[in-house]
């Protein structure tokens, strides 16, 4: 593995140097797939250029192997772009926008079972992609909202025909944003926020 | 709407995903401490000669305090490996961690108002 030569490492710029008493941390994670603004959103509301962490995934030989013997092995580099927001002295936000691959954002360990929450960014130009990520989700009962993204050309369907495609239950939050937006993205965060509030409150 | 309809799932505590074949790469045998990407670390000295480079530039990126992935991404090294370089400074007192604050089966009222109470000043 190569590494630089510590001279040539920026670290964060002097304003993104977060205070000693930042020691509380929380995570967000934002799914959706390909272009439909993970990315766009982490930046639009984090106080740091948004960074990108990696790791490597290695499957092992899967069932029976013709030549007996010979182990075979694949890696993947998983890339995440990340942003941060740091919502007191203490406490921190923390934004990750999974990457492409659906696949492989459960296997990242603990990505999401440490979440408070995740938000799904919706396309609605092509609905089945979030199909997969949205069963998984409640499988490992990650609670999450659901955030319509507003592309000039995608279908506008009422919320309700969305819940139905969805299969959602009522009190899943599901709203209109602009990833764009640093108000919008803070809205659909609230939104999110919002609705774990309600969980905690059973019969409220 | 005539597009497809998905299928609500169930939660299931016991997850059998096959993909779970797929392992994070690095070194099995090393210890590696509980970090989770949102671990905050703080350096508790100045690098020495003694300590390995990128160690060294942990140290140095660690005055103040750091996610785990903030050096991940500034190191350009993937999350397992700085897991491990972390863990060895963990057990030399080089560096503190602080644990992030986890979701929880009954989610903490007070946290999540603290949370809405930043998002609202942005
Ligand atoms: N109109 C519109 N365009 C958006 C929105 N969010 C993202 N985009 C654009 O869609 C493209 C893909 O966004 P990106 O964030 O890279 O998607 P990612 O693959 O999910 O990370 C970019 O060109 C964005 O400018 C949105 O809310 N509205
Ligand atoms: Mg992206």
């Amino acid at each position: 593995m190569d590494f630089r030569s510590s001279d040539t490492i920026t670290g964060p710029r002097s304003e993104d140097v977060l205070p000693t008493t930042a020691t509380a941390a929380v995570k967000v994670v934002i799914v959706g797939g390909f272009g439909v603004g993970k990315t766009t959103m982490v930046g639009s509301v984090s106080e740091i250029r948004p960074l990108t962490t990696e790791e490597t995934m290695t499957q092992a030989g899967v069932g029976v192997d013709d030549n007996a013997g010979v182990e075979s092995k694949t890696s993947t580099t998983v890339a995440m772009d990340f942003g941060r927001i740091s919502l007191s002295e203490e406490l921190i936000l923390y934004l990750f926008g999974t990457p492409g691959q659906e696949r492989f954002w459960f296997l990242w360990n603990g990505l999401f079972e440490g979440a408070l929450g995740a938000v799904v960014l919706l396309d609605t130009r092509r609905l089945q992609v979030s199909f997969d990520v949205i069963g998984r989700l409640e499988e490992r009962g990650v609670p999450f909202v659901v955030a319509v993204n507003t592309f000039p050309d995608a279908p506008n369907h009422p919320v309700e025909a969305l819940r139905n495609a969805l299969d959602l239950p009522e009190e899943v939050p599901i709203i209109d944003c602009d990833a764009r937006l640093r108000t919008s993205s803070r809205d659909v965060l609230m939104t999110l926020m919002r609705y774990l509030h309600s969980l905690a409150v059973p019969f409220a | 709407m005539s597009a497809p309809r998905r299928e609500r799932r169930k939660a299931d505590p016991a997850l059998s995903d096959p993909e779970r074949l797929y392992v994070i790469t690095g070194d099995t045998d090393g210890e590696r401490a509980a970090l989770d990407l949102v671990t905050m670390v703080v350096a508790q000295a100045e690098p020495s000669p003694t300590v390995q480079p990128e160690q060294a530039a942990i140290l140095r990126l660690c005055r103040a305090p750091l996610s785990v992935a903030e050096i991940s991404a500034y190191l350009s090294l993937p999350f397992s490996v700085v897991t491990s370089l972390l863990t060895e400074l963990l057990a030399t007192e080089l560096i503190e961690s602080r644990a992030p604050i986890v979701r929880a089966a009954l989610p903490d009222r007070s946290l999540l108002e603290a949370v809405m109470h930043g998002l609202q000043k942005l």
